[in-house]
């Protein structure tokens, strides 16, 4: 079943959690919750496939978690606050899971946020359509400038 | 966010990243510090933590008499409790809900780094807090949000509120979250001063213009996660529509994010003499740092 249509859908690398994901995603995201708990942090890492199986997951959230594939979850409806917790359990800091989610090294991450972050030209739109609805006082570069 | 409070709560302070983080808050303390507010009405989202995904709350005011710490991951933050005003608060949800707001009141709750660490940067790190604090939590998880503008008229709302209450009290509002940035998918990392910087001078000058901006150019523009800005026109509604802007610190990046902090006060005016001792409300708004689960 597709997701319905959204107009951020156009906004390059980001998968927003609207409420269809929240629906979608709710075992996610409480699998994710639970961890906050250390006896369930023990489980989990006893037998991952078998904890997991209390949250009814799809197969393909399942593998997307024993995979630690954060942008998978983020896409099948996990949100950030939360998976956080399983890169938590797993000891890994949040840039971990940002160079994962972005294909950089952590190192390399830690540098572009040094150097000032990511810069929205040539991020904005994967149409090149999407413009601010005022853009007097913003850069007027379209999304395609790179 | 939790880096600073992380930064904080081990020591780091002065190291030279931290040194520039903090810093800017110098004169907010001293600010603060003079100003000696009755109590602290604090906008601030929750992540993950008082919240799951049971139960989105689209606006949730903290009611109780005490808030405790969150438990994170890593024990509650070492900060004091902080001690809640019932009484202003349920003042509040009365007004604000016959003005037509639908307001979730919370009589039990936790407060993690959203809430704790502007606290920190505001006033310090003292055994007890000098005031009391009102929280009010925002959804800003799930999208969507609430508007800009239904913030912002939420903002007048609950000024009405506060200029109803029988008792007159000195009262800060904190406008927290933000500024741009972007913590999750392959967009993470994504900063922008240009949109940053439009929007505080707009915040002083110009908020009704701020209150039209569709949520999709938040995301766009200032990061899936710098939607969060929304919670600032809380802040400005409740402040008069001529504020003065009476101090700016903007740096990046702290962690995964863009600070940005201003302090805007109501313009001073003449009280009319048939009027009882006027209240003042003045401002700090606030920016959190995002990071996610980590010491730092």
């Amino acid at each position: 079943m597709a997701r319905a249509p959204h107009d951020y859908d156009d906004i390059p690398g980001t998968f927003v959690f609207d409420a269809e994901r929240s629906r979608q995603g709710y075992g996610i995201n409480m699998f994710c919750m639970s961890l906050m708990k250390d006896a369930n942090r023990k489980a989990f890492k006893a037998n991952e496939a078998e904890y997991l199986k209390k949250f009814n997951l799809t197969p393909e959230q399942t593998e997307a978690v024993l995979k630690r594939d954060y942008n998978r979850m983020l896409e099948l409806g996990g949100n950030i606050y939360f998976t956080a917790k399983l890169g938590a359990t797993d000891g890994h800091s949040f840039q971990h899971l940002a160079a994962v989610m972005t294909g950089a090294s952590q190192q390399d991450y830690a540098a572009m946020m040094l150097a000032g972050g990511r810069s929205v030209e040539g991020n904005r739109s994967k149409s090149g359509k999407g413009k601010p609805a005022k853009s007097k006082s913003k850069s007027k570069s379209s999304a395609k400038r790179k | 966010m939790p880096a600073i409070g992380a930064a904080l709560d081990n020591g780091k302070t002065e190291e030279p990243y931290w040194k520039r983080v903090f810093s800017g808050f110098e004169k907010s303390k001293q600010w603060m510090a003079d100003t000696k507010p009755d109590v602290a009405i604090v906008v601030y989202n929750d992540h993950a933590s008082a919240f799951s995904v049971e139960m989105i709350p689209t606006f949730a005011l903290g009611c109780a008499a005490e808030f405790p710490p969150a438990d994170e991951g890593w024990g509650p933050r070492p900060v004091p409790v902080l001690k809640g005003h019932p009484r202003l608060a349920a003042h509040i949800a009365q007004s604000v809900i016959l003005d037509e707001f639908d307001l979730t009141v919370v009589n039990k709750m936790e407060v993690d780094h959203g809430l704790t660490v502007p606290m920190n940067l505001l006033f310090g790190t003292p055994k007890q807090w000098p005031c009391p604090v009102i929280p009010l939590a925002v959804n800003v998880v799930m999208y969507p949000p609430p508007t800009g503008h239904r913030c912002y008229m939420l903002g007048k709302a609950i000024r009405k509120a506060v200029e109803s209450y029988p008792e007159d009290l000195k009262v800060v509002i904190f406008g927290t979250g933000g500024l741009s940035h972007q913590i999750s998918g392959p967009r993470a990392g994504l900063i922008n001063s240009k949109w940053d910087k439009s929007f505080l001078d707009n915040l002083t000058k110009d908020p009704r213009k701020l209150t039209r901006i569709p949520h999709i150019d938040y995301m766009r523009e200032a990061g899936a996660e710098g939607i969060e800005m929304v919670m600032w026109l809380i802040m400005r509604g409740a402040l008069d529509d001529r504020v003065d802007e009476v101090y700016r610190f903007y740096t990046v990046p702290a962690s995964n994010t863009a600070v940005g902090h201003i302090i805007l006060e109501n313009r001073r005016k003449a009280a009319p003499k048939s009027k009882p001792a006027g209240r003042t409300k003045q401002a700090a708004a606030r920016k959190a740092a995002h990071r996610i689960a980590s010491k730092g």
